[in-house]
């Protein structure tokens, strides 16, 4: 591994001036940093530790809504019986991803930052316009299976890899981010950044910027879940994933959120599915007709059309399963 | 650092990985490079009990924490694992056991998984769904899962401590 030095701030100022340098990286868990250290994708001069930093814990908000620290390991957080009782999806997604011991690790702000498991980002020997802009984009007509379909262009088509940030993303999730100019808010959704002509830009984030914590809303009244497909029962990125919750009164949709992964470079909030649902009948037709219209724009390649008929087929199979479960009620 | 049950004291450049602090410095070569890239959990250690894929571990970032090794480790899981043939080659089997041994930690303090039903775990020996999600991130290549599996059922469900 190239060497770099290593700081470990005990205060958040620290941190972020350390960051602010040029060449500097922020180090969680190290789940996915060390490993792409050790690939020569990342290369940083100064790896700034933040898990000695007070973000370790989950905090009630008023009103009922949780505040994440950002240092707050996955299994930790999946295993809060406050999230397994208020956030059901998100307990289910972050226990869908990754392993046993990965999840020891990994925290809660890494997470949000992991990049791309995309195999041509990873091999320094292909083009990938994200990790050498300008290069190409080796995906394009190449083992483009578990690429994305929706939010691509011609340069990239780089799957956002998370299962905690699509819960995320179904949940409104806000973001708080430190950074040299003091502390601001950032709605989940709005973090991440499609690709376009500048997929090297993955967040709206600025060199010394610091998630320090993730805050959830007061949770919906609605029957949720996380569903995963993959190429393997466990242990396995996500070849689609949906997170929703439904509400359904006398037979109309009350509310309804809907989240994609594995289909687009972030974490996939499916408005125009959520339009659609809301205030219509809860049946087969309806959910098959928000989840055409989701689908609607997505450009495929040789190897990922799939994606389109898996996305559909599991998008309506979740809401069938919530809407069943809420006439059980 | 301490390292079954023994206090290290090591000067380590950041980029060495606790597993090749284990391995290279300490020589301890239970812990197995397979992938060295947290895919197949050979290299899994317990961290203060928390079993973790040392391989991806900065050895800077363990300063002060308790580190056990199958080295440090005598557990009835190991005479399980010979008596249900829960291995072949043996590579993957070091990861297995420490894996296993935080695993069945985790079931006990009530951690659940994805395939636990209901707002509980259930009290008692884990089911065999439960144990094969839960072992996911330790591969074995010769294909020795039934026997793991076997091993794991056996000691699940007696006071191991």
């Amino acid at each position: 591994m190239r060497p770099f030095a290593y700081v470990k701030p005990v205060d958040v100022e620290a941190a972020v001036l350390a960051a602010a340098e040029p060449g500097a990286k922020f180090l969680g868990g190290g789940t996915n940093l060390v490993d792409l250290m050790r690939e020569g994708i990342e290369r940083p001069d100064t790896v700034v530790d933040v898990t000695g930093l007070p973000f370790d814990t989950v905090d009630e908000l008023p009103g009922g809504g949780l505040r994440i620290g950002a240092v707050v390991r996955t299994s930790a957080l999946a295993a809060d019986r406050r999230v397994r009782t208020r956030y059901p999806m998100l307990s289910q997604a972050l226990l869908s991803g990754a392993s046993g011991q990965l999840r020891n690790m990994a925290t809660v702000g890494g997470n949000l930052l992991q990049r791309t498991r995309c195999p041509y980002f990873y091999d320094a020997a292909s083009a990938c316009n994200k990790r050498e802009p300008g290069s190409g984009c080796d995906a394009l007509d190449g083992f483009n299976r578990g690429c994305a379909i929706l939010g691509v262009s011609e340069r990239c088509i780089a799957a956002h890899p998370s299962d905690m940030c699509v819960a995320l993303a179904a949940l409104d999730a806000v973001v708080e981010v430190r950074g040299t100019d003091g502390t601001r808010r950032v709605p989940l959704t709005d973090l991440h950044r499609l690709p376009g002509e500048t997929p090297e830009i993955e967040t709206e984030l600025a060199p010394g910027d610091l998630i320090t914590a993730v805050e959830l809303p007061p949770p919906v009244a609605a029957n949720s879940r996380y569903r995963k497909v993959r190429d393997r029962a466990s242990y396995a990125f996500a070849l689609v994933s949906v997170a929703a919750a439904l509400q359904v009164s006398d037979g109309t949709v009350t509310e309804a959120r809907l989240a994609l992964g594995g289909v687009a470079p972030k974490p996939w909030r499916a408005r125009e599915a959520e339009r659609l649902l809301v205030g219509g009948p809860a049946d087969e037709v309806a959910f098959r007709r928000a989840a055409a219209a989701e689908l609607a724009s997505a450009a495929v390649r040789h190897g990922n059309a799939f994606k389109v008929t898996l996305a559909r087929s599991t998008i309506v199979a979740t809401l069938r399963e919530l809407s069943k479960e809420g006439a059980r009620r | 650092m301490k390292v079954n049950g023994s206090v290290e004291s090591l000067d380590v450049e950041p980029w060495v990985s606790l597993l090749d602090a284990l391995r290279e410095r300490l020589g301890l070569t239970g812990p197995k490079k397979g992938c060295d890239q947290g895919a197949c959990g050979a290299c899994t250690v317990l961290a203060d009990g928390m079993r973790i894929n040392a391989c991806l571990a900065l050895a800077v970032q363990y300063d002060g924490s308790e580190i056990t090794t199958i080295e440090g480790l005598a557990h009835p899981l190991q005479e399980a694992f010979v008596r249900h043939d829960g291995f072949q080659c043996g590579y993957c089997t070091p990861g297995q056991i420490c894996s296993a041994v935080g695993m069945l930690a985790e079931y006990q303090a009530g951690m659940p998984s994805v395939v636990t039903e209901g707002d509980e775990v259930a009290a008692g020996e884990p089911t065999e769904a439960e144990i094969r999600e839960r072992m996911s991130g330790n591969l074995c290549r010769c294909g020795a899962y039934n026997g793991i599996l076997d091993a794991i059922m056996d000691v699940a469900g007696k006071d191991t401590r």
